[in-house]
């Protein structure tokens, strides 16, 4: 049985694969040559069969074997993984995913799935020039891999070559690099072994205990790739292994001697010692390769090694360009760490706490009226303003992950639309709160399928109308004035306005004649129960529409707007706030409750009595002729302390409805950092959270839709008792 | 495991492997930079893997570094299939003769 947290790690680690894999298989159509993109495929499943072997799931790895196999091909160049074979790797994709799901659930995979393996192998099969039957068995992958040997371009020899690098720690970790040896001796004859011993530093230098050995070897064996793998299955994961296949091509040499970390020339050289290549073969590489980085050559040193016959001109150039390659490669990895997230909320946490107590002593040296103490402050202050500011930046994510998942949407939705529409994404590398990230997805989703199914019109339409016959989805993100902006931009038929005000009035959203600019028609679209289109569809158009949207990105503290121009397409545009962490409050004293009302649903505040008169029984205000309805927060949280004298409404509004609130004073506009209630309080809808003043109170901050809901079902109780009553 | 050091020669008695290496990497050093010419005699070593292997390249490197000599002689069976598998005979040069007395 396998410990949990090992298969929990691999789960985990065969998602992340998946996603590069689908994120890889959606942008090879457009340039289905690119080796980068072919071998970011074919590392991901090369990678979750190696993992999948390891644990000895052997659905998994049978049948990701011969997706490998035909990636195999794709990558020296024999299949060209055009439209088709993109979409039947997605199918690949998406059975993996299924595969995986089942080592989660811990069960065998079904019958069904099963079948599902068959048919998709059967279809792969294909791809590698083999008809031959269509069932799964060990033979089989066997001949599949025959089939991918026996072609073209390759070298002369019959022998299988392996390149083993071992890492540092082999020794220490009880294992012998010979034992492999012996091991491999078992499954046929080591034509030639040359031990690499290159990498063994100066005397002084070297740890005795460390391993710098590799080997290359030429060896005949009838096993197949697989047993030869499981022969280094133990130290598989600190070691660098390369198996080449008898008859491997050219190509994959000099892929092979590129990724090494010996000279190319001294590798090579060990290359013809062992037998796998002849000279000829490996000036053919080294010519490739000059072809392809001509321009790179740095001059000094290149100059230098070639005027004194050192090397020869290509030798540096592949050289230089590795260097080049290692440099880059370790750029990410030592630049990036990975943190809990659950650290970073408590590090935010105690900013906050820093904060608040930041303030508190600004309070103090205020009141002390010392000048030497209130310019220490200040300098504080700004210092954790700034930490603040880093540490929110540290939750900061790219927006490009959310929006590369688009890609698949779009391309599933369009191809069930029967229309071609591409995404076009920019400003990617815009940050925002991973906590919004998170959140926008869904409202995202719904905007692009909204925009592709009613923005986009048909091909003839849009040929029709002189437009090309793709249609054209962007996403667009940046940053404005301490928010971010992301756009849907679709170049479709835009928003018909009239249609829409009719709609609006016979709904009775606006009232007939009123003067409404283009924009507020247009946003009209975002009111409940509003949906224009002519046909329902699988997609949009059942109603639960912008209006849901709309909600959702509010309760993120952001609004959403839409530009459109009718037949050229239209815009919307969702702004949200950097961080959730952070609130704009506007702050309402109570009896001697303190409350915090986010600053951007308060749309007015007026005097009670005033300006607003209660019209009936307490439970609608008069305001300026529309009906409020409103609640006193002195009674709705049951506080204590005098009526005052002179009370206040705060007008709220969430989505289409408004209310009013009663509070006692108004104390003003308050930047405050948002802390969670404890679980005690999970039940508690109408308060989101606290924050603590300066002067070491609590103030509770107002979830103004949790409120109005809260009013709304209470009223609603209210109605049926009266209903009974009566 | 004693290691009888003479001049110009050092005799390595049992295991030379990963639970050896560290004091041996000290005295093939300390061999190395006192003598001119130094002769390791192996015929006493019954227990040899990689990590001997990697200590018996890095003296001969060694040596060559300083431009000294280093000899290898009295392989027993553990070392000569080591070598033989490694393929790195010819990197140590050194004849490879059996001692009839370690041939069990």
């Amino acid at each position: 049985m396998i410990p949990d947290e090992y298969l929990q790690t691999f789960v985990v680690e065969c998602g992340e694969l998946l996603e590069q894999m689908e994120e890889a298989l959606l942008v090879i159509e457009r340039d289905p040559k690119d080796p980068e993109i072919i071998n970011a495929i074919f590392r991901a499943a090369h990678t979750i069969k190696g993992s999948a072997g390891l644990f000895g799931l052997d659905p998994i790895v049978a049948f990701t074997h011969v997706a490998e196999s035909v990636l195999d091909r794709a990558r020296g160049g024999e299949v060209i993984i055009d439209s088709t074979l993109a979409a039947l790797f997605i199918e690949v994709h998406d059975h993996l995913a299924r595969l995986v799901e089942h080592v989660i659930e811990g069960k065998h995979p079904a019958d069904e799935i099963d079948r599902d393996s068959k048919r998709l192998i059967a279809r792969l099969e294909t791809y590698l020039g083999d008809t031959a039957t269509h069932y799964l068995d060990e033979s089989l992958i066997v001949h599949a891999i025959k089939a991918v040997e026996e072609n073209s371009n390759g070298v002369e020899t019959d022998y299988w070559h392996l390149s083993l690098r071992f890492g540092t720690d082999v020794f220490r970790n009880g294992m012998d690099p010979f034992s492999f040896v012996r091991c491999l001796n078992t499954l046929g004859s080591i034509v030639k072994l040359v031990t690499i011993i290159d990498t063994i530093p100066p005397a002084d230098e070297m740890d005795p205990e460390s391993c710098y050995l590799g080997f290359e070897i030429s060896f005949q064996s009838d096993a197949d790739k697989l047993a030869i793998e499981n022969v280094f299955n133990f130290v598989r994961d600190d070691c660098v292994i390369h198996i080449l296949p008898p008859r491997s091509k050219i190509e994959e040499y000099k892929r092979l001697i590129k990724a090494l970390p010996e000279q190319e020339m001294r590798l090579g050289e060990i290359l013809i010692q062992c037998g796998t290549l002849t000279p000829e073969e490996l000036e053919s590489i080294l010519r490739i390769q000059s072809k392809h980085h001509a321009n790179e050559v740095q001059r000094p040193l290149g100059e230098v090694l070639v005027e004194q016959h050192i090397v020869s001109p290509p030798v540096v150039n592949a050289a230089l360009e590795k260097q080049q390659q290692v440099k880059e490669n370790k750029k990410p990895e030592t630049n990036l760490i990975r943190v809990d997230a659950e650290k970073l909320d408590e590090l935010i946490n105690l900013v906050g706490e820093l904060i608040i107590a930041g303030a508190g002593t600004n309070l103090i040296a205020r009141r002390a009226n010392m000048a030497d103490l209130m310019e220490s402050t200040a300098t504080l202050s700004r210092l954790v303003e700034e930490v603040r500011d880093s540490a929110l930046a540290l939750r900061m994510v790219q927006i490009g992950g959310t929006f590369n998942r688009f890609q698949r949407v779009v391309r599933d939705v369009s191809k069930e639309l029967g229309k071609d529409i591409d995404l076009v994404i920019s400003g990617a590398e815009t940050e925002l709160d991973k906590t919004v990230v998170e959140k926008i997805g869904d409202p995202l989703t719904h905007l692009v399928r909204n925009s592709m199914d009613h923005g986009i019109e048909s091909a003839e339409i849009r040929l029709a109308r002189g437009k090309p016959a793709k249609g054209k989805l962007k996403l667009n993100a940046y940053h404005d004035a301490g928010s971010i902006v992301i756009e849907v931009t679709d170049d479709g038929g835009g928003l018909n306005r009239e249609k829409i005000l009719g709609k609006a009035i016979e709904r009775g959203l606006v009232t007939e004649g009123a003067n409404l600019t283009d924009k507020e028609i247009y946003n009209l679209i975002f009111e409940a129960g509003f949906s224009t289109a002519d046909a329902i569809s699988n997609l949009s158009g059942r109603g639960v529409g912008m209006d849901v949207v709309r909600r959702n990105i509010e309760a993120l503290r952001g609004t959403v707007d839409l530009d459109s121009i009718e037949g050229q397409g239209s815009t919307i545009r969702i702004r949200l706030p950097l961080t959730l962490a952070i609130i704009d409050g506007f702050m309402v004293a109570v009896g001697e409750t303190t409350f915090v009302v986010p600053l951007d649903m308060v749309v007015e505040c007026i005097e009670l009595n005033a300006w607003a008169g209660d019209t009936s029984d307490g439970q609608y205000l008069n305001l300026r002729g529309e009906v409020l309805p409103y609640r006193r927060l002195s009674e709705y949280f049951d506080t204590k302390g005098d009526r005052v004298q002179r009370e206040n409404v705060v007008v709220v509004r969430y989505g289409e409805h408004k209310a009013g609130l009663v509070v006692d004073k108004l104390m003003g506009e308050f930047q405050t950092v948002i802390k969670p209630l404890g679980k005690l309080f999970s039940g508690e809808k109408s308060i989101g959270g606290f924050t603590i003043l300066g002067s070491g109170e609590v103030a509770l901050i107002v979830d103004v839709p949790g409120l109005m809901n809260q009013i709304e079902h209470e009223r609603e109780v209210g109605l049926s008792y009266a209903a009974v009553a009566a | 495991m004693a290691n009888k050091q003479q001049n110009r020669r050092i005799v390595i008695e049992g295991e030379l492997n990963i639970y050896t290496a560290m004091e041996m990497k000290d005295t093939l050093l300390a061999g190395l930079l006192t003598n001119e010419e130094l002769e390791l005699d192996l015929s006493a070593v019954d227990e040899f893997d990689a990590a001997g292997l990697q200590l018996l390249i890095m003296a001969k490197q060694g040596a060559t570094a300083l431009g000294r000599t280093l000899k290898i002689t009295g392989h027993t069976p553990v070392v000569l299939d080591i070598l033989n598998l490694s393929g790195l005979g010819d990197f140590f040069g050194d004849p490879l003769l059996i001692d009839e007395s370690n041939v069990a």
